[in-house]
């Protein structure tokens, strides 16, 4: 009797399980950066399309675009566009898409200091151990009121490759000649000085730890956990905080010059108002879906995520797209065939 | 340690003869479960050696046996050295078991042979709860506790030794030492836990003998209990080397993560399981992932000749005369 109710039980429980298993299920994975951001997105958008379901681990920009290259997701996503020879090393030729966007800001830990300015040419001499005090005239010239002390600095990175690190050494290969010839830019590099940490909280611990410490973490990071940061001198010569709309100023910028794929630095941009440590993040999708059903759900979900979904990205401290670069790539899903195998 | 009597034991014999049928094949059946088991511990430990070697092939083609002897870690230039991360690994380890081992063997004794059961057994627990504190709380402890305090310890050693240069430069709190002080911790649980159980389980004739002849307790301790128990301890140790070896998150979370070989102890390091943790979801050039799989393949190179000598050393003492005399 008791054996034949967990029977039962079974064949429910099955029952209940069955119209997920036969719903679309959409595999993708990568960047850790915008994980909350795409966790929110999948979420609303199967509650508005109950038939799909999109699974996303976030297992790191390499891991995304790997897979995405061996075929085993169906879609990645990445911090750092793909290079020339991972591209041209793909069977069916892979389309960055834009989806939000991130900023990396300096944050520091000097006694009472609040509030700092620095310089293009200040960051990249600390990062290169050049500048290694707190006085030194490179920082102090733009600080006139901050009581800089005539201790060491203690720079301090992250240990871990990231899409952060890609972008902050983006940024110091494009302001400094002497980094750019000799650390380069990567999501880890051969950095010349300074301590270590895991992830944005690893370097958010240490420079709370470290008197005198100056790092560089995720705005989003800095915002949430409420890190001193500082301004950053942009292109066009003007002191700029690191906001949602210094971001997207700096990605409408850089709509005037987009290339076709995407694949484009924004870093250092140009406009008056545009913060220049800031970054796209990508997803790379396949220009060339064999499964149908799967092919127009993700076509769906792009659509919606250029319009309605960029709404969702502020609350949680993305800088949306600028409508200029919505416009590019709405053009750009049309390269999206979807041709069934049968 | 008994396998003599377990050879010589009688074969189990079933009272019931309607089990006759099944007896014929329970031997062999039995046999070649727990043997498919045995085997199948082989199979995994070749496979991994057989991966690692094999996904590793562009790194050694590139650098061959430079890998193990330059410190240049560059993903940018696609330069990879190891030597920095070994340098970290061997020394953080060393420095360890150089804290672990007179702690962890001291408390051992104190729990089996000083203390009255009613004592001992509940402190006992309490340490075998810190062998499952997961990592990552050491690493936060350190973080946050130790790290303050070895910036600030460091200041008077360096005043008065910081011409020595074990310990110069720069104290940044997190290094070389705090790492070490941080496993050390770690480990101290495995080392009281085993070593307590081999030095009960040396029976209690011994230390009687010893006492009737008229050692001291701590001469009792020293030369009776202690030899008897050495192979068991050893054991122990070599279960926390191994485990220090291969810690990863607590290590990378206070060493400071710079590929540098420095002669002062306050110093940043690395370690070879730190970078493999840090950089291996972001490594997506074909060289830099086979340099980091070779980086897995050298540390688990050092663990087994780490285990080897292991197997020496206590097969060199088990035959030693006091051993022999039990």
């Amino acid at each position: 009797m008791r054996r034949r109710r967990w029977w039962l039980a079974g064949v429910l429980a099955l029952a209940a399980v069955m119209p997920v298993r036969a719903a679309l299920l959409i595999n993708g994975a990568g960047a850790t950066f915008p994980y909350p951001i795409y966790s929110k997105w999948f979420d609303d958008f199967h509650k508005r399309n109950p038939d799909t379901q999109i699974n996303y681990q976030s297992i790191g920009s390499g891991g995304g675009i790997r897979q995405i290259l061996e075929g085993t997701v169906d879609f990645g996503a990445t911090d750092g566009p793909m290079s020339d020879e991972q591209m041209a090393s793909a069977k069916i030729p892979i389309l960055h898409l834009p989806t939000v966007l991130g900023a990396v800001v300096p944050t520091y830990n000097l006694a009472g200091v609040e509030k700092l300015r620095f310089t293009p040419e200040a960051i990249a001499g600390i990062f290169l151990g050049k500048i290694t005090h707190w006085n030194d005239p490179a920082i102090a010239k733009e600080n006139p009121d901050a009581k800089l002390p005539a201790a060491a600095i203690v720079p301090i990175h992250r240990s871990d490759g990231s899409g952060t690190t890609y972008i902050f050494t983006d940024y110091l290969s494009k302001v400094s000649g002497d980094w750019k010839g000799s650390v380069g830019k990567g999501t880890s590099v051969n950095w010349p000085v300074g301590l270590g940490g895991k992830g944005n909280e690893g370097v958010a611990g240490l420079v709370k730890q470290t008197p005198n410490a100056i790092g560089y973490v995720e705005l989003i990071y800095a915002v949430q956990t409420k890190l001193p940061y500082g301004d950053v001198r942009n292109r066009a010569g003007k002191f700029v905080p690191a906001t949602l709309e210094s971001v997207t100023a700096a990605a409408a910028a850089a709509a005037t010059s987009m290339p076709e794929d995407f694949r484009v630095s924004i870093t250092d941009a140009a406009g008056a108002d545009a913060y220049p440590i800031a970054s796209f993040t990508w997803l790379l999708v396949p220009t060339h879906i064999t499964d149908e059903g799967k092919g127009i759900a993700l076509r769906k979900f792009l659509d919606w995520m250029l319009t309605d979904g960029q709404q969702l990205a502020a609350p949680l401290n993305y800088a949306p797209l600028p409508p200029a670069v919505i416009a590019l790539e709405q053009r750009a899903l049309g390269k999206i065939q979807v041709a069934s195998a049968r | 340690m008994n396998r003599a009597a377990v050879a010589g034991a009688p074969r189990v014999v079933f009272p019931r003869l309607a089990l006759r049928g099944r007896r014929r094949f329970a031997d062999p059946t039995f046999r070649l479960l727990t043997l498919a088991f045995a085997v199948s511990v082989v199979v995994i430990t070749l496979l991994i050696a057989a991966i690692l070697f094999r996904q590793s092939a562009l790194a050694r083609a590139r650098f061959g046996w430079s890998f193990l002897w330059t410190s240049t870690w560059d993903p940018v230039a696609l330069r990879f050295g190891a030597l920095p991360f070994v340098y970290g690994t061997l020394a953080s380890t060393a420095i360890a078991l150089a804290i672990a081992v007179p702690l962890g063997l001291g408390a051992a004794i104190c729990l089996a042979e000083l203390l009255p059961r009613g004592l001992a057994d509940p402190l006992t627990f309490m340490i075998e709860l810190l062998v499952a504190v997961p990592s990552v709380v050491y690493g936060l402890v350190g973080v946050f506790v130790l790290v303050p305090i070895m910036r600030d310890v460091a200041a008077p050693i360096q005043a008065a030794l910081g011409f020595i240069p074990l310990f110069g430069g720069p104290a940044y709190g997190v290094g070389l030492l705090t790492a070490a002080i941080v496993l050390a911790v770690m480990i101290v649980p495995f080392i009281i836990a085993v070593s307590r159980e081999v030095l009960l389980a040396v029976p209690q004739t011994q230390r009687d003998a010893a006492l009737a002849l008229g050692a001291t307790r701590w001469e009792t301790v020293r030369d009776v209990v202690l030899p008897y128990a050495r192979s068991g301890i050893l054991g122990s140790i070599f279960l926390a080397l191994a485990r220090a070896l291969g810690e990863t998150m607590a290590v990378t979370m206070v060493i400071g993560n710079r590929p540098e070989i420095s002669a002062s102890l306050f110093a940043p390091a690395y370690t070879m399981a730190a970078v493999l943790a840090n950089e291996f979801t972001e490594a997506t050039d074909d060289v830099y992932l086979a340099a980091l799989v070779e980086v897995g393949l050298l540390l688990f190179v050092i663990t087994l000749l780490v285990n080897g000598i292991a197997r020496l050393l206590i097969a060199s003492v088990r035959s030693s005369p006091a051993r022999a005399a039990a």
